[in-house]
Order: C-alpha cells, then sequence, then structure tokens
C-alpha cells in the first residue's frame, strides 16, 4: 500500500516537473538564464537583474537563492544529477573541487576579450584564488578577509591606546584586559564553530599548510606548532570562552568577549545591532602577526560559469555586468560586502570609512589555502582539532600529528592520481 | 485441480507484478547499488569521471573500524538508545497512565499537548530548545539555580550535550508512543480490574499484574520501534549541535550524512550504512528472541 502511494506520488512529481518546465520556458524567446546565489547575495542581487536585462533585451535572468549553509551540498548535487545552472556563485575555496569535477568553465579567453574587466584592477591575492593548473575558472565578486574587531574603550581603559601588532603584545593586551573584567567575563572570542580565526594564525605563518604539491600535510611545522600553541595558550589562560556565544554583539556590549576575529559582514552588523549608544565600543584593527602584521586569508565568493551550460556567452555577459566598477559599487552599498577592485575603494563611501581600512590594507596581503579539492574536508578536520585543544582534550603536538595523518589519509586518491598520472 | 493451480498462480503473479517490480526497482536495486558501491572509493573525482574508480574490496570496512571517530559515533549512538529509549518509553508510559486514570479532568486537551511536540518542526522547537539550554540566559539553568546546582553549559560542554539532545529527543518524541500505549491500556478489559479489585490488589499491584502483562506485546512493539527510530539519530545532533563539541554529539547517521553528503565519500558512507544495518538487524533479533523466552 505504501509503495504504491509512493509511486502514485512519484508519477505526479514528474508529472508536475514535466508541466514546472513547460512553464519555464519564455513565450517571448528571450534566453533563460538560471543564475543560483546564496543567503544575502542572492536576495539583494535580484535588484541588480532588471538593469541587466534592459541592457541585454535577450536575455531573462532566473534568479535561485540557496542558503550558504546547503549551498555546497547542493551544488554538488546538481553535478551530480546533471541540473547545474548557467552560472552561479561559490566560495573561492570551492573553485578547486568544481573544476576537478570540470564542472566550470575556464575563463582567460572571455576575460582577455572583455573591455571592461580588468585583472590588474584586482586585488592579486584574490584574483589567485580563482586559478587552477594556470588558468581562470571564476571572478572574484565580493572579497572577504579577516580582521580584528576589538573594544577600543576596554583596551584604553587597560592601558594601551591602540591595538599591538605582534602576537606577544596583543597577548599582553589581552591578559590586561582580563585583570579588568574578572574571572567571569572574557577577553577573546574564538567560536568553535568556525575554522577562520585558527586557520587565520596558521596562515600568517610562513609554512605552507600542505607540502608537496598538496600530497601530504604540513602541520607538524614550526609554524603552525606556534599558531596552534597561541591558540591552545588563549583557552589555558581563561581569555577565551568555552562556551557558545549566540550573540556577539549583545555580548560585545556587556564587555562579556571584546576581541573577535572576522570578516566584513560583521561591519553592517555592528552597526546594525550594537545599540547606537555603544557604537564607540567597537572598532577594527590588523589581526597582529608574529613579528607584526601578516597575510590574511584570501576569501570570498566568485561567480562561474557551468560547463553543461548552453548559454555561456549570455552567463559571461552577466558576469561581466556584475564586475562592473558601478555595480559593484551599488551591490556594496545595498550588501555592505567588500568589492575586489581597487577602482571601487576610490569611492569616498569606502575610502572615508575607517572602520573598512584595515581591510583595504589586509587585502593587499592575503595568501590563498592549498588548491585541492579536499580542502574543505581539511579545514573541518582542523575545527574540530581547534576545538579539542581548546577543551583541553589533546596536546598541541599531538593534534598537530594527528591532523597530519588524518590529512594524509583525506589526500591519498589525490596521490594515486597524481602518480597515475605521472605515470602516463 | 492440477491444471487449475498453475493458472491461479500466474494469475496470483500478475497481481502481484507490479508491487514487486516497484519494490524491485526502488528498493532492492538500490540497495544492491550501494553495497557495490561500498566495494569502491566513490568520490568526487569518481563522479568527474569514472576511470578514476577503484575497487577496493573490504578495505572501506577494515579503515572504517580503525577510525576512531566511527567508535566514536557508535558509542555515542548507543549511549543515547540505552539512555533515551527507556526514558521515552517511561515518559510515555507515564502520560498514557495519567491520561487513562478517571480521575483525569480535560483529557483531551492534554491529550492534544502531548502530542503537540510530535508534529511540531524540528527545526522551530530546536530553536526554542537552545534558548532554553542558554547557559547563562536559559530557562533550564534558571529553574535549576532554585535548588542550588551552577548553571550548566549543556551544548558547550562534551559531558552535558548528549544529555541535552536526549532530553530534547524524548520531550519530542515521547508522545507518539503515548498514544500507542493509550490505546493499548484502553483495550484491557475492565473487568479484570474489577477482579483485581475484588481480590484486595492495590494501585501497584493491579499495574505490576494486570496492566503491565497485558501491555506486554504494545510494549514490545513500541520498544522495537523506538530503538531502531533513535539508532537512526540524526535530525537532533544536525540542528542543535551539528555533531559537536568535540564531536560528542556525531551520531553513526550524522558520521554518515557527512561523509556522503558533505564530502561525496559515497563508497565509505555506504559502508557506514551496511554497518549500521547489520547492528540494528542483531539488535532486532535479540530483542525478538528476549520477547519470546518470557513470554514461553
Amino acid at each position: 500500500m505504501e509503495r504504491r502511494t509512493a509511486l502514485r506520488y512519484l508519477s505526479a512529481g514528474a508529472l508536475a516537473a514535466g508541466l514546472g518546465a513547460c512553464g519555464r520556458t519564455p513565450d517571448d524567446g528571450r534566453v533563460v538564464l538560471r543564475f543560483w546565489a546564496m543567503g544575502r547575495e542572492g536576495e539583494v542581487v535580484q535588484q541588480l537583474i532588471p538593469a541587466f536585462e534592459r541592457l541585454h533585451p535577450g536575455v531573462k535572468v532566473d534568479v535561485q537563492q540557496l542558503p550558504w549553509t546547503a549551498a555546497h551540498e547542493k551544488l554538488l548535487t546538481a553535478y551530480a544529477g546533471e541540473s547545474m545552472p548557467d552560472l552561479f556563485q561559490l566560495g573561492n575555496t570551492w573553485v578547486t573541487e568544481l573544476q576537478a569535477l570540470q564542472a566550470i568553465e575556464p575563463l582567460d579567453a572571455y576575460v582577455a576579450a572583455s573591455p571592461t574587466l580588468d585583472p590588474r584592477d584586482y586585488f592579486g591575492g584574490i584574483w589567485n584564488t580563482n586559478v587552477v593548473g594556470g588558468r581562470l575558472f571564476g571572478v572574484p565578486w565580493y572579497v572577504d578577509t579577516r580582521v580584528m574587531f576589538y573594544n577600543p574603550e576596554l583596551l584604553a581603559r587597560a592601558g594601551y591606546r591602540e591595538l599591538p601588532a605582534t602576537w606577544e603584545g596583543w597577548m599582553q593586551a589581552m591578559r590586561a584586559v582580563k585583570k579588568l573584567v574578572g574571572p567571569d567575563k572574557y577577553v577573546v572570542l574564538l567560536p568553535h564553530e568556525e575554522f577562520a580565526p585558527l586557520l587565520v594564525l596558521a596562515l600568517q605563518q610562513p609554512e605552507e599548510l600542505l607540502r608537496d604539491g598538496g600530497r601530504y600535510g604540513n602541520f607538524r611545522s614550526a609554524g603552525f606548532h606556534k599558531a596552534l600553541q597561541l591558540y591552545a595558550d588563549m583557552y589555558a589562560e581563561k581569555l577565551a570562552p568555552i562556551e557558545r556565544v549566540s550573540n556577539v554583539y549583545h555580548e560585545f556590549g556587556i564587555e562579556y568577549v571584546s576581541f573577535y576575529i572576522s570578516g566584513p559582514w560583521n561591519l553592517g552588523e555592528f552597526r546594525r545591532r550594537v545599540p547606537p549608544a555603544k557604537q564607540h565600543l567597537w572598532a577594527t584593527a590588523l589581526m597582529p602577526g608574529p613579528q607584526g602584521p601578516a597575510a590574511s586569508l584570501a576569501g570570498g565568493s566568485s561567480l562561474a560559469v557551468a560547463s553543461s551550460s548552453r548559454h555561456k556567452q549570455e552567463a559571461w555577459q552577466l558576469v561581466e555586468f556584475l564586475s562592473q566598477v558601478d555595480t559593484a559599487a551599488q551591490f556594496n552599498r545595498l550588501t555592505g560586502n567588500l568589492p575586489p577592485r581597487r577602482s571601487n575603494w576610490h569611492d569616498p563611501a569606502l575610502a572615508g570609512d575607517p572602520q573598512a581600512r584595515p581591510f583595504r590594507i589586509q587585502l593587499e596581503n592575503v595568501r590563498p589555502e592549498p588548491k585541492v579539492p579536499e580542502w574543505e574536508n581539511i579545514l573541518a578536520e582542523l575545527r574540530v582539532m581547534g576545538e579539542r585543544v581548546a577543551h583541553g582534550e589533546i596536546g598541541v603536538a599531538a593534534a598537530a600529528a594527528e591532523l597530519d595523518a588524518k590529512t594524509d589519509r583525506i589526500l591519498e586518491k589525490r596521490r594515486w592520481l597524481l602518480a597515475r598520472e605521472a605515470r602516463a | 485441480m492440477n491444471g487449475a493451480l498453475p493458472s491461479a498462480q500466474r494469475a496470483a503473479w500478475c497481481f502481484v507484478a507490479p508491487a514487486l517490480l516497484a519494490i524491485g526497482v526502488f528498493f532492492f536495486l538500490p540497495v544492491a547499488a550501494a553495497l557495490v558501491m561500498s566495494l569502491t572509493d566513490f568520490d568526487i573525482y569518481a563522479l568527474a569521471d569514472l576511470r578514476n574508480l577503484r575497487f577496493v574490496g573490504l578495505r572501506n570496512y577494515a579503515e572504517l573500524l580503525q577510525t576512531p571517530l566511527f567508535w566514536r559515533a557508535l558509542g555515542n549512538t548507543f549511549y543515547f538508545v540505552i539512555v533515551g529509549v527507556p526514558l521515552s518509553i517511561a515518559a510515555s508510559l507515564g502520560a498514557a497512565l495519567l491520561l487513562d486514570a478517571r480521575v483525569t479532568w480535560l483529557k483531551g486537551l492534554f491529550r492534544t499537548a502531548y502530542f503537540a511536540p510530535v508534529v511540531t518542526s524540528l527545526v522551530a522547537v530546536a530553536v526554542i530548545w537552545r534558548y532554553i539550554l542558554h547557559t547563562r540566559y536559559g530557562m533550564l539553568n534558571y529553574a535549576l539555580s532554585w535548588f542550588g546546582i551552577d548553571p550548566l553549559d549543556w551544548l558547550g560542554d562534551p559531558h552535558w550535550s548528549m544529555p541535552a539532545i536526549i532530553l530534547f529527543a524524548v520531550w519530542k518524541n515521547f508522545g507518539y508512543n503515548m498514544i500507542i500505549l493509550l490505546a493499548g491500556l484502553q483495550s484491557i478489559p475492565r473487568d479484570l480490574y474489577e477482579a483485581a479489585d475484588i481480590d484486595g490488589a492495590g494501585g501497584w499491584a493491579q499495574f505490576r499484574f494486570v496492566t503491565w502483562p497485558m501491555l506486554g506485546p504494545t510494549l514490545l512493539m513500541v520498544s522495537i520501534l523506538s530503538m531502531s527510530g533513535y539508532f537512526q539519530l540524526f535530525a537532533e545532533p544536525y540542528v542543535m549541535t551539528q555533531g559537536g563539541p568535540v564531536q560528542s554529539t556525531v551520531s553513526v547517521l550524522y558520521f554518515m550524512y557527512e561523509q556522503g553528503f558533505k564530502w561525496w565519500n559515497l563508497g565509505v558512507a555506504s559502508a557506514v550504512a551496511f554497518v549500521l544495518f547489520a547492528i540494528m538487524f542483531a539488535i532486532t533479533l535479540l530483542q525478538l528472541r528476549v520477547a519470546r523466552g518470557i513470554d514461553a
């Protein structure tokens, strides 16, 4: 009985899907471009589409919004199910993975022929995250790097006029703040569900995170050891709270925490969610580095064209339109996301914003993460290891060794493929 | 007579053929495909090009048994089942007995209220439970403070995360079994209680010697259903803790989901599915054996 109902639903579903497909073909003969974008960007980008459609009367853009948490799975499932959109937004750390699947189109020829898109105008480190094996697979849409959000007023009370630039100075400043706030409050927020803070500390060290061309983990290096040790110390000295913090803006206001390593989206969030009377309690600064300012992560989203698309030319036109300086400026006003082109940063709205300035400086010094398709998986292991170290469950040296062992196992298939390639 | 049977059989086969076909295509075929997949290293590379697929025999299974996280997930799942199932059945039985009692007022209201969590969206109630379980602002810790208990970091402390998940799951699910048990209670003939009354049995003795044995088959069914449901723990940690803190709420199914749909290691994920199947099959057999032993 149950199976028969299931069958009936299936056939009904197939019918509905067929009807839906019919409904989607526009009567006016325009080309329909399917565009997937994530989260807030997916919502906001719809406001930019009418201008594009006016410029290209033969094209109709169908924007579908995906939640960030499901985006990665959804893209892979769409690829497996051969239902990829024509173009889509993707986290720039996924470029290698989708390139390995041959799911995205190389864009070098399009860029070379483009009158408006100038690669030299882009921040180099960010542009580079989209290059795999010498070819370009995505165009940066907006950028993400990490700086320090901190409470300048509390820091001043602890005797510091500005955030120290070195790890050593930063730790001393945090200890001074801890003395002020007492045992029930903390200083720095390092959320367990985020891999970025630990990753940023690791990227500040000169060593590569994977060695031998991405064949093995390199977490036993002296540099990673120092980064993980610093992370562990912040918990051991009770500078970082072990419990989950659900509303960082509120906690900043009551001085429960006063340092937070975070990204550009929080500029808007801090402005919006910290009460007006407490707006002076937050500011941004460059991340302190081992011996002074260092590289930070080169994150952000890119726009990519699917290899399976039958409308690549039109898809590229949309990529080009969204990358124009004026469109990017409008996008920045709508979302607060930071533009990847230097030209946009001459805009007084950005150039005159003191809280955005550390991002501008940091963007000139960002470092792509290792370009292996397994990187997301390795990052997840990194996050868990950071959490275990924070809970005092495992020592720093043992954690690094275990992380290497796990990484080596994840990369086993890659080593086999590379060896086979070398033989052939 | 002899000639008639085959034609009757043929007719019977014709009638069941569509159902068999559907079961074959939608059930046995995927299971067989998953079994084959569990013997390969199917991953995103194989998804891109099938020439990247390797047949690895039982390596997925062998490596699984050497993966600490798998054992941890198994341990977490057993913890959840061993504590959660009896607790859930006890809660269901308690609620069913209260609803069945003659003195209870507003039975319809309570029945609806106790059943409501079963039909509400898990994601919505998870949001509320995360507030209830919050270390500094949560209601639960506030209530505990009346008894002089220090605040517990329910979702942040690896020792308390699983109890928190169990509490949440029991609250969410007990209403379902309660309805089944209530039906079981109401089908117990009232004259048995009258006879027990005449023999001088008190409330406890009536429960022990009338209700409990009469409810036996229902309880067996409820326990098998709950156990197989609880072994498939996934949604609660997925929405509440994402397997954390420190992997203390990673269940076998959550582990399988991450391997399969997050990292696309479908070979490993299939192997996990078969191991989980073997475990659940063995435990259900054991349960039936025990139940038969009690009956005999």
